[in-house]
């Protein structure tokens, strides 16, 4: 694969409905030219055409869950700003970088016109007045395509003042991150765009919608969820919730990755699809590589608490993953296979949100180094049973309580639901636990044949024999 | 010389305009200055202080949280292999042991000849095509340590020149907002209405 780039790469379209992939297959997919030819501002039309209150109303009915990990409703989002506090504005967070995720950037690159029209259509029904396109800085080719498309859509009227000759009128500013994981928090995005460190805000208020940029009414939608809107403006509410189920309706977007046949970003139906056809069915991954067993997956983002086989006929679905111990998260599957070591598995998460912790709350800041520390020791076989005792219990001063995990046929274990209790401001702490947490319980074995008794050996037995 | 130049501050100034408050313009106008000078310099630090109204420490402040600011100067290619989870999966810590041992030097080090910075990085979002790295923030898919040799060779040698510009260049394509199509941006404390498409009434 050397000298292509990522949207060559890693897409599968399939036999199925699709609301934001559709223009995936066009190599020019990114072009005004191409969208214009595919319905392109064409639910940017039919948005204009009605008060703004009626497609806010719209977007309500459809329940359009959003995609960025917490799945709260946009439409519901939307409608926590405060009456008459302006300006309102407008923060599409594309600072994607939850391990296994990578959805927004592939929209960004290969679409970058369906997120702006997206844009456009939530700023007229919720009266925003500025949109801040915040996208991740390492990702500089969806930089330069989301540039050249908003330079096309000043150019031909559809972004900027009088928006298609009518009173709507919004600038998009096109702003770049500088790496940092916590930045993707919705406060910590708020903070970095006002330029300042990206450390998330101390709640309440629990919702930027209240207080956020600037202290304004702000609203912070993912990319994948405004991608959605011009689809949901062209064919209406009704439309949207034919697809997927009625708590979890439309499409999404999941990222399958690690030891499957076929690997890959796949547009699944909301709600149906199971983890069973997502890892084994022809038109998804098609099984593990070699015709190895499955040895255990993260259902959601390295931040989630991982499933067994045990787990594999349930469906993509909140309400029925959240019982079982997990979560569904940015729509990213982490998949090891039977050869996998999992302590060594588990410090590859820890390590990154240990890397990531911005500081702020202090189990997170010591807690997560501490724990990628005792499990490197015990990855590199300087272990002890000590270690094992020390990991729960940093673990706990994040995550107080019983923290969710799978349940187990093999060990007899039932589930412990999600969500956790945390003693830091947001997720990256506990974050950091999650792996570990998962790879103790659900193998413990693994654990116990690493680590040596922490009792020494005396230099002599006392008895002289 | 590691001020902005003329031309990069009449860039800066159009990009402070387009926030409500100009300390917005903090990381834009930090990138601006790597893409000048490579890395992020302290009398870049300053400058950019000037434009925007903040102090110098105010800027390295916010500056020194982002990974992707250098304080001093790296390679002319950062190569990025990714660490985590999907990509460590599917070998991706033999390929940075390979790199490391390839250019001699650790990950976080710079070749002598000022050529090569190698980093252990955290997810880059292409965990499908592990394993992953970036350099200077273009992707190389399901890399092989042959391959890892071979894009080393062609970076050495100048071959993808055209394709992956020298680090500090993120974007090479620059957002415009033509002056006759913008809002524009008020400070938020600037009394307002509300938007007068929100009357009741279809826009079009």
């Amino acid at each position: 694969m050397t000298g292509t780039y990522a949207h060559a790469a890693g897409f599968y379209a399939g036999d199925r409905p699709r609301i934001v992939t559709s223009r995936f297959e066009y190599a020019d997919s990114h072009t005004i030219e191409r969208y214009l030819a595919t319905d392109g501002y064409k639910g940017l039309r039919v948005a204009l055409a009605r008060p703004a209150a009626d497609v806010h109303e719209e977007v309500k009915n459809a329940t359009v869950l959003g995609r960025g990990g917490a799945g709260f409703p946009a439409g519901t989002k939307w409608g926590l700003m405060p009456a008459g506090n302006v300006p309102r504005y407008l923060v599409v967070n594309g600072d994607e970088s939850e391990p296994g995720t990578y959805k927004d950037r592939l929209l960004m690159e290969r679409d970058p016109h369906q997120l702006i029209e997206g844009c456009l259509i939530a700023c007229y029904a919720a009266g925003l007045s500025r949109c801040f396109l915040y996208i991740r800085g390492e990702m500089a080719t969806a930089q330069e395509r989301v540039a050249e498309a908003l330079n096309e859509a000043y150019a031909a009227g559809y972004v900027g003042r009088n928006i298609l000759g009518s009173n709507f009128s919004v600038d998009i500013v096109l702003h770049w991150g500088a790496g940092a994981y916590v930045v993707g928090e919705e406060t910590a995005l708020i903070e970095s765009l006002e330029g300042n460190r990206g450390m998330p805000r101390l709640k309440p208020p629990y919702f930027p919608a209240a207080i956020g940029l600037y202290g304004q009414p702000t609203i912070v939608n993912n990319v994948e969820t405004l991608a959605n809107l011009p689809w949901l403006a062209r064919n209406g509410a009704e439309a949207y919730t034919a697809i997927g189920t009625k708590t979890s309706p439309g499409t999404r977007m999941v990222a399958v990755s690690g030891h499957v046949k076929r690997p890959g970003v796949y547009e699944i139906v909301n709600g149906t699809t199971t983890f069973r056809d997502l890892l084994y069915g022809e038109e998804f991954c098609q099984g593990i590589r070699n015709g190895n067993k499955l040895k255990a997956f993260v259902p959601g983002g390295g931040s989630a608490p991982w499933f067994l086989p045990d787990q594999l006929d349930l469906p993509f679905e909140a309400s029925q993953v959240g019982p079982a111990g997990s979560m569904l998260g940015s729509g990213a599957i982490m998949v090891m296979d039977e050869t996998t070591d999992i302590p060594h598995a588990a410090l590859t998460l820890t390590r990154f949100y240990a890397h990531e912790s911005c500081g702020k709350c202090t189990p997170c800041r010591e807690g997560g180094t501490w724990l990628e520390r005792i499990l490197t020791r015990i990855v590199e076989g300087n272990g002890t049973d000590a270690d094992l005792e020390q990991l729960i219990e940093v673990g706990t001063s994040i995550c107080p309580g019983d923290f969710p995990h799978a349940s187990s046929e093999r060990l007899g274990l039932s589930a412990v639901p999600f969500p956790y209790k945390m003693t830091t401001i947001c997720f990256v702490g506990p974050s950091a636990y999650a792996p570990v947490n998962s790879a103790l319980t659900l193998f413990p074995e693994e654990f116990a044949a690493r680590v040596t008794k922490r009792n020494r050996i005396p230099v002599t037995a006392v008895s002289g024999e | 010389m590691s001020r902005l130049t003329d031309a990069n501050v009449a860039i800066a100034n159009e990009i402070i305009t387009r926030y409500p408050r100009p300390k917005s313009a903090l990381i834009p106008l930090l990138h601006l200055s790597q893409e000048q000078n490579g890395w992020v310099t302290d009398d870049a630090m300053k400058h950019i202080a000037e434009l925007v109204g903040v102090t110098p420490a105010e800027v390295l402040g916010t500056a020194s949280f982002y990974e992707m600011f250098k304080f001093e100067p790296v390679g002319k290619y950062v190569i990025n292999v990714c660490g985590t989870m999907s990509c460590a999966l599917m070998g991706s810590e033999e390929l940075l042991h390979h790199a490391e041992h390839r250019l001699g030097i650790k990950a976080g080090g710079t070749t002598s000849d000022g050529m090569f910075t190698i980093e252990h990085a955290e997810c880059q979002a292409a965990c499908t095509e592990a394993p992953c790295l970036q350099v200077n923030y273009r992707y190389r898919f399901r890399m092989t340590p042959a391959q890892l040799d071979a894009l080393i060779d062609d970076l050495a040698a100048g071959n993808l020149a055209g394709e992956i510009p020298p680090h500090g260049t993120l974007a090479r394509v620059r957002q415009h907002i033509p002056a006759d199509r913008s809002v524009g941006a008020v400070p938020p404390e600037t009394p307002g209405q509300e938007p007068v498409w929100m009357n009741g009434k279809a826009a079009l």
